[in-house]
């Protein structure tokens, strides 16, 4: 298939009804965090966007908000047509100008202190990460507390960047900066706002 | 999926266009992220002034699907004009089941009470906000309450409380009553009685606020601390009566006085209306309940 036909395929078959499906995943996610929100396949991007990172791109971006692609995205003109056709999101130049970034090897991915943090004034002028992720249960496992979470919160996705626990530490104290990350795996996302501590990891 | 059927092809799904949704969308997850911060939005014109709940709508909009129930009060009733109508316009033009039943509903639209019955998880309480800034009647500048916000300086917050003390005797602020969520932020809780304001704190319910005029949308994720503002000698306390309703007779729930004729005559009854009902039909009633069956039919006007 050529990039033309592939970047037209693969939308939302009910655009205004998917969107909402996909956004209230997404918000019950970010209100509750480590919760495991499940999502039927909506979206068929092209590869190697998956499914529901191509859904949550849909229901969110649109041409007021930049989006920045990792290498592996970066370097396939049809995720980029696909984009294009379907939400008219601008490509950030840098990562730092980005409102979203969509991430398909969170394991090699930059800094996260290389994103747009908000400023003190604007904490919301950041940078929310879609993380590709193979699934939420087979990695280490990421102990949460923070708002949203009763007591306690558990997930496990794999692959996840290099010391992120010490990073992910780092941005919980730019508080109220930081990035937020959905991650976004097969059949199902979850959500780490910048609120969230995470209390231990165990290997 | 029918609601795309004819006679609201007009509009959109929930009124809104899909641009507006999905910039508000993006407002509201960067409130549950940033709990208590005023993230400001690009507020639209709604088919109804300003005042009556533009930010309330267009969250409750940017939310609603169609498999979702929505209950609107006003102070704490279902049946007064500004819920009517809210109810009857998300009737129209997203086609929901509406109810006026607490535990029904998925989504609650309030200005401004809190239901007096516990509210779950998965339920989503959007609060109508007039003015979102807490510090708006201390320091009228945006760019100065902006600073104070990144700052975290909320002396000034202190000193009003302060001067409430050194007039009255006591905090004399009954709504509106500021909060700290999370230990960082301080919000208005929108003119809610300061009665509901322990009902926030690490609530299960998701909680958001629109504030159509002023164009901020800001939020309270389930099981966030919000802490009324208070002195270590002057601790916060909540509105106490000193009757029951007099038609349920609940105790420990907000009243509201109706005047009954023009000799003084007046009487106290929840303001939750569904939570009235609901005490009533369980067989509770108060000391100016009409009788059970003899006086239902007159004084009872249908649904």
């Amino acid at each position: 298939m050529d990039i033309a036909t592939q970047s037209i395929d693969g939308g939302f078959a009910e655009p205004v009804f998917n969107a909402q499906a996909v956004f209230r995943a997404i918000m019950d996610a970010m209100a509750r965090p480590g919760s495991v929100q499940n999502l039927p396949q909506l979206a068929r991007p092209p590869a190697p966007l998956s499914a529901t990172a191509g859904a949550v791109a849909l229901s969110l971006c649109d041409n007021d908000t930049p989006v920045w692609l990792d290498p592996p995205l970066q370097a396939e003109a049809s995720v980029k047509a696909w984009l294009g056709f379907h939400t008219g999101a601008p490509l950030a130049n840098t990562p730092a100008d980005a409102h979203f970034a969509l991430i398909a090897n969170p394991k090699e991915m930059a800094a996260l202190d290389g994103f747009a943090q908000g400023t003190q004034e604007y904490p919301d002028r950041s940078t929310t990460l879609i993380l590709l992720v193979d699934d939420l249960a087979s990695g280490p496992s990421l102990l949460l507390e923070g708002p949203g979470i009763e007591k306690t919160s558990m997930i496990a996705p794999p692959g996840m960047p290099r010391h992120f626990v010490e990073q992910w530490k780092q941005n919980n104290q730019r508080f109220p900066r930081g990035v937020d990350i959905i991650l976004a795996a097969p059949g199902s996302l979850s959500c780490l706002p910048r609120t969230t501590r995470i209390k231990s990891m165990e290997a | 999926m029918n609601a795309q059927s004819t006679d609201i092809a007009t509009y959109n799904f929930a009124y809104l266009d899909e641009q507006t949704k999905r910039m508000i969308r993006r407002a509201i997850l960067k409130g549950i992220a940033i709990p208590g911060y005023q993230v400001p939005f690009a507020s639209r014109e709604m088919p109804m002034p300003y005042g009556w709940g533009t930010g309330g709508v267009q969250v409750t909009a940017s939310i609603i699907g169609p498999d979702d129930v929505l209950k609107v009060i006003d102070q704490g009733a279902n049946d007064t004009t500004n819920a009517v109508s809210i109810r009857a316009f998300f009737k129209k033009v997203a086609k929901v089941d509406v109810t006026t039943e607490t535990a029904k509903a998925t989504i609650i639209q309030t200005r401004h009470r809190i239901p007096e019955q516990p509210l779950t998880a998965g339920q989503v309480l959007v609060f109508q906000v007039p003015i979102p800034e807490p510090l708006r009647f201390l320091e009228p500048r945006e760019t100065e309450t902006r600073k104070m916000h990144a700052l975290e300086e909320y002396g000034l917050m202190h000193v009003k409380l302060y001067e409430d003390i050194a007039k009255h005797g006591r905090i004399a602020t009954s709504y509106a009553y500021p909060v700290k969520v999370e230990g960082r932020y301080v919000m208005d809780p929108s003119p809610t009685p300061k009665f509901d304001n322990p009902k926030m704190h690490r609530s299960p319910a998701l909680q958001l606020f629109g504030a159509g005029r002023e164009k901020r949308i800001y939020a309270v994720p389930p099981f966030t601390d919000v802490v009324s503002l208070d002195f270590e000698d002057h601790s916060f306390e909540v509105q106490t009566f000193d009757q029951p309703c007099a038609l349920c007779g609940a105790e420990n729930v907000y009243l509201d006085e109706v005047i009954l004729d023009d000799h003084g005559g007046h009487m106290f009854v929840c303001s939750d209306t569904d939570h009235c009902e609901k005490r009533r039909a369980d067989g509770h009633h108060g000391h100016l309940a009409p009788e059970t069956h003899s006086a239902s039919g007159k004084m009872e006007p249908a649904e």
